[in-house]
């Protein structure tokens, strides 16, 4: 038998090895894949468009379709996951059976492939609604799933701050929106921000729904037409859009220009760079906005 | 103060089992009292029959063991109950029952504050804490806040240890001037009854002896409510004491008798530590 110090010290060693493991593995294949693609990068390959029989093609459009329908996606997925959360975890009687089917819901509807959604998106939109290929497809099918998660991380980013400060509000004769406005939304922020990053962090990378949703073709792009109804304008949300992820997928797939390989490495290298950074540019904005809402300096 | 008797429930020599003092209105302002209060979780009874009246600009203070009803019944003094618990009976201030439906409770709360036992600012700069609801309410003069700001975090013996920063954040204060910053945040509203649940509970006993003396300082301006475990600080602040023994009020007096001469034998057991 083990003595308690021992059993500590056995439990620390191994909760440590577990962990480091886990950094092992994501360390070895970022850093494979930035061995691997950064060399490719430069200035050319991330502004041009991309060729589809002959070498030196970039990523221009791709990267800035993906950005793009990410924000499109957001704008979209955003206010509803919050108002869900909100209702949620803040008006609904938690006892309600509608409620906890409500909950069921939402987690089935996260756990759905996502090629199921994005076959789902193609004949319901595509074809059904006639959006065609185009933004606004994609980013409602990434918001079937986007949703789920949101309104997940909001209602936990909501359970996070005690009732203590509801009970404040309510002691103040504050009403319930006044409370949850003033002073539980700002102050669960940073906690919210986390969550859009991770959801954004997964839709940037989705792949799968977006093949027949936002389409497989990134149409030249006009980057002095700022025009949303003009057809190579980049705001332009009817226009087919292959995104960063749907090209890596493309090219690995049946890419045929001589440097697809180059090309892959190269925008996985991207896509890695742009998560990683979006997530840096969200926990900085996060911790502003917190400061801003709190005066907590 | 002149005892009033009248009301006793039992005056003949043998144990009564419960001795609710009853305030003669003549002589006393009521400020709030409560008629056949109930309170139920689910099936489960915390509260019943309680009859209390609270006279205006004294303290009263709750006592009885965790469970005894005592902190239920502060709370549902300002229908902060009202989503966990069914409250039957009535409470009156000035005239409206105040346990009625049509009542609109955000507009009743700023009439009756309430401080609760874990120091709750918000995650705002001190000086919002206190403004923050009031701009709710529609004030916005900002001399007139100012003002407010600085009456109120004097009344609750804060303003000397914050006043040159009123823009740090609440939450860098230690508990026991969280605690008096969220007394003040309670009387910047101007309310009348000032409800404090065990709000001296989580700290050291100097800040303990602060908030004491900060009350007895607004009993000039409010009628206090509070709830405490503490046998020597109810006795050393407040003017009526009432114990609460498994759901019921089981003696209501003035303070002094209730730690003196108690009527009612578990009364006696309690104030004397001898509980089973």
């Amino acid at each position: 038998m083990l003595n308690p110090k021992q059993s500590d010290k056995l439990a620390s060693i191994m909760l440590y090895s577990i962990a480091g493991f886990v950094i092992l593995v994501l360390a070895a294949l970022v850093g494979y894949i930035l061995v691997q693609g950064v060399p490719h990068l430069s200035w050319h390959f991330l502004t041009s468009p991309s060729s589809a029989f002959t070498a030196g093609g970039g990523i221009g459009v791709q990267l800035f379709n993906s950005f793009y329908l990410l924000i499109i996606t957001m704008i979209i997925s955003f206010p509803i996951a919050l108002g869900a959360g909100i209702y949620l975890h803040e008006y609904a009687n938690q006892k309600n059976q509608f409620i906890r089917l409500t909950r069921t819901a939402i987690e089935i509807l996260s756990s759905l492939p996502s090629v199921v959604v994005g076959l789902f998106g193609f004949l319901l939109f595509v074809v059904q609604f006639k959006l065609g290929f185009s933004i606004l497809s994609g980013a409602i099918a990434l918001t079937f799933f986007n949703l789920p998660l949101l309104t997940r991380s909001v209602e936990d980013s909501l359970r996070s701050i005690p009732d203590l400060q509801r009970e404040a509000g309510a002691a103040l004769g504050l009403s319930r929106w006044e409370t949850v406005g003033h002073i539980i939304l700002p102050a669960a922020v940073p906690s919210i921000v986390t969550g859009v990053v991770l959801s954004a962090g997964r839709v940037f990378g989705e792949a799968a729904a977006l093949i027949y949703t936002a389409g497989q073709s990134a149409p030249a792009l006009d980057f002095g037409d700022w025009n949303p109804f003009n057809t190579a304008s980049p705001l332009n949300i009817m226009r087919p859009a292959e995104t960063l992820a749907v090209h890596i997928w493309k090219v690995n797939s049946e890419g045929i220009m001589p440097d697809a390989a180059a090309v892959s490495a190269g925008a996985s290298a991207v896509l890695i760079i742009a998560v990683l950074l979006f997530n840096f540019l969200a926990r900085f904005l996060s911790s502003v906005l917190y400061k801003h809402l709190t005066a907590t300096k | 103060m002149t005892a009033n008797l009248q009301g006793s429930l039992n005056l003949t020599g043998s144990q009564p089992d419960r001795h609710i003092y009853q305030m003669d209105n003549d002589k006393h302002e009521i400020a709030l009292y409560t008629k056949d209060l109930q309170v139920s979780y689910g099936n489960n009874v915390a509260l019943k029959n309680a009859d209390l009246s609270f006279e205006r600009f004294k303290i009263t203070s709750l006592i009885g063991a965790s469970g005894s009803g005592k902190s239920t019944f502060l709370r549902s003094l300002n229908r902060m109950n009202d989503d966990v618990a069914t409250v039957d009976g009535q409470i009156m201030y000035r005239g409206l029952d105040i346990n009625s439906h049509d009542i609109d409770v955000y507009e009743m709360r700023k009439h009756i504050g309430m401080v609760f036992q874990r120091p709750n600012p918000f995650a705002k700069s001190i000086s919002d804490n206190i403004t923050f609801a009031l701009k709710q309410h529609g004030l916005h003069d900002k001399a007139k806040l100012a003002e407010i700001v600085e009456t109120s975090l004097k009344q609750a013996a804060l303003w000397d240890e914050v006043k040159d920063d009123l823009k740090k954040s609440a939450l860098s204060l230690s508990g026991g001037q969280q605690q008096r910053l969220v007394i003040a945040r309670a009387i910047a509203m101007k309310p009348d009854i000032l409800l404090l649940d065990e709000p001296a509970s989580a700290l050291d006993p100097i800040s303990s002896a602060k908030i004491e003396d900060t009350l007895m300082e607004l009993k000039k301006h409010y009628t206090i409510i509070i709830v405490t475990h503490n046998m020597q600080q109810a006795s050393r602040i407040s003017d009526y004491t009432a114990f609460f023994h498994t759901g019921e009020v089981v003696e209501y007096d003035l303070t002094r008798k209730i730690f003196t001469r108690p009527k009612v034998q578990l009364t006696i057991d309690y104030v004397n530590g001898n509980f089973g």
